[in-house]
């Protein structure tokens, strides 16, 4: 971890007009569940289906993409990350750095509002609590995955977005064995382990989902490092 | 003594040869890397910056391999072609972090030297991206000596800058270079090349075609034969005289006028008014057919 790399990127993230994306998705997750409150429309059912599609299904992946890519994907493109390669500082922490600013960033933007997005709702069955450690964990293997993404290809963004959206939507609706292979379901393994909702339904066992999120998170990150390692600047000419 | 040593070394691009074969040794002063735009400039930058692995050779500073090896960092400074620096910065922000990165002693200090040096004091606490091109380039220059390097390498350092920031520019190398420092800047501009350094590495089509300091580079490119279109009263008859007076290589009749290949350019350009005079020719026009600096360093390479 550098304390100045963290700084930079942060505020690159924060600092411009583009962080009130993040706010966006998360926001409408807040509001949902205010809605449904107030017009006491919830049970248990609801607060599942609010919880898990809404916030781990499609706020988590978004968020995580927004954050993985962005931490390093656009300073690789415009050339700035040569201010920092130009340093003898190890890759090694470049990439667990930017990899903490996007875990600390999925925290705040999907993390916590799924937290008050269950408290909003009072989902019972201790699913709010669930949900919150289902996202978190989920958020940094997302994180991982989408930063080694940013360092590998120039299309990054578009590539996860292929990811989050076909491979865990649609292709896990179609073919069940793929589901298997979805960050999502993984978290959701975890969250139902937390919880004594019967609503929550994951498609794989607890110990496979942990030892998938840590295999994941490990390989994506030292993928990261070694890359960078080797990070060839496109020549200007 | 700090030198960049380039052994043998090619780079290409799937079929595309970008540098073929260049062997050079970079040393204390001034050296200009002098070549038309796409000769592989950037990319013979970028192999002794670290940013790209040469495809066969070695790039080595002072003994030790660049690539993969940020350990040579703490003694070379890189400014990069590219303008973007981090916008969201003020100036003395973006120091600061540098010099952190660079896990100086004193960072603060560092960078206001550093920023001293670019004389930049006055613009330091504005956001870098609402600078002007020769503040940019100052600041990227002040970025790369915050470290107080025994290397400055500089890809382009006076493009897009105007007369009054090229000049600065080229006071500040002088100086960072009268402390002992070994620099590299690459330019097209065969003019600021020659007022800058000391010593020239020509570079053409990827190939090494001519090292020097700038007399003799300057030499190599005027006692080249010349091409001449002349155009006159009687092309026949001076193109008789010419051939007669052993001025020229080569002299051919086209529609256009003549076209002349005299053999050492200030003996020819001296020669022909009198050789006109005398044959009672009268001259309309006399334009240098391959002036450009293309020509120049085609034929150079074809040397």
């Amino acid at each position: 971890m550098n304390p100045t790399i963290a700084m930079i990127t942060f505020r690159s993230m924060l600092g411009r007009r583009r962080a009130l994306l993040l706010f966006v998705l998360p926001g409408l997750l807040l509001l949902l569940s205010l809605v449904l409150r107030l017009t006491d429309t919830n049970d248990m059912e609801v607060d599942t289906n609010v919880l898990q599609t809404f916030a781990l299904g499609a706020v988590l992946p978004l968020l995580a993409l927004i954050a993985g890519t962005g931490v390093i994907g656009p300073e690789i493109d415009d050339g700035q990350i040569m201010y920092i390669l130009t340093k003898p500082v190890p890759r090694r922490t470049v990439v667990l750095t930017k990899l903490a600013v996007a875990i600390v960033l999925v925290t705040l933007f999907a993390a916590v509002p799924t937290l008050l997005a269950g408290l909003i709702l009072g989902a019972p069955a201790g699913l709010t609590p669930a949900f919150t450690v289902g996202v978190l964990v989920g958020g940094v293997a997302y994180a991982a995955v989408f930063v080694a993404l940013g360092v590998l290809s120039r299309n990054a963004v578009t590539i996860g977005l292929l990811y989050a959206l076909v491979w865990e939507s649609l292709f896990g609706n179609f073919a069940p064995g793929a589901k298997k292979a979805s960050i999502v379901q993984w978290a959701l393994s975890v969250t139902h382990s937390l919880t004594d909702a019967s609503t929550v339904h994951p498609a794989v066992s607890l110990p496979t989902a942990v030892t998938m999120l840590v295999v994941v998170t490990l390989a994506a990150t030292v993928l990261a490092t070694v890359r960078l390692r080797s990070l060839t600047v496109a020549s200007a000419e | 003594m700090t030198e960049i040593r380039l052994r043998d070394v090619s780079r290409w691009y799937g079929n595309v040869v970008a540098v073929n074969g260049v062997t050079m040794t970079i040393g204390p002063g001034v050296t200009g890397l002098l070549g038309p735009n796409g000769a592989g400039k950037s990319t013979l930058i970028h192999m002794m910056g670290g940013f790209l692995s040469p495809s066969s050779g070695t790039v080595e500073l002072d003994d030790e391999p660049i690539w993969q090896n940020p350990r040579v960092y703490t003694r070379l400074g890189l400014v990069p072609e590219r303008e973007s620096a981090y916008d969201f910065l003020t100036g003395r922000q973006f120091i600061l972090a540098m010099a952190k990165l660079h896990r100086l002693a004193e960072p603060g200090r560092a960078a206001d030297r550093a920023i001293a040096q670019v004389e930049m004091e006055q613009a330091a606490d504005r956001a870098i991206g609402t600078y002007s091109k020769g503040m940019k380039q100052r600041i990227k220059m002040a970025s790369a000596l915050v470290h107080d390097p025994a290397v400055l390498l500089l890809d382009e350092p006076f493009n897009g800058m105007d007369p009054r920031q090229r000049l600065q520019l080229m006071d500040l190398i002088r100086r960072m270079a009268a402390e002992g420092r070994t620099i590299l800047f690459s330019s097209h501009i065969l003019e600021e090349v020659e007022r800058l350094a000391g010593h020239i590495e020509v570079i053409v089509a990827g190939r090494h075609a001519a090292s020097g300091d700038f007399r003799e580079i300057r030499r190599l490119m005027t006692d080249r034969p010349h091409r001449f279109r002349v155009r006159s009263g009687d092309d026949r008859a001076l193109a008789a005289a010419i051939i007669a007076d052993g001025s020229a290589t080569a002299v051919e009749l086209t529609p256009d006028g003549l076209a002349v290949q005299a053999a050492d350019f200030g003996r020819f350009t001296w020669l022909l008014p009198r050789l006109a005079r005398d044959a009672g020719v009268r001259l309309w026009e006399v334009v240098p057919a391959d002036e450009s600096l293309e020509s120049v360093f085609s034929y150079l390479v074809a040397r």
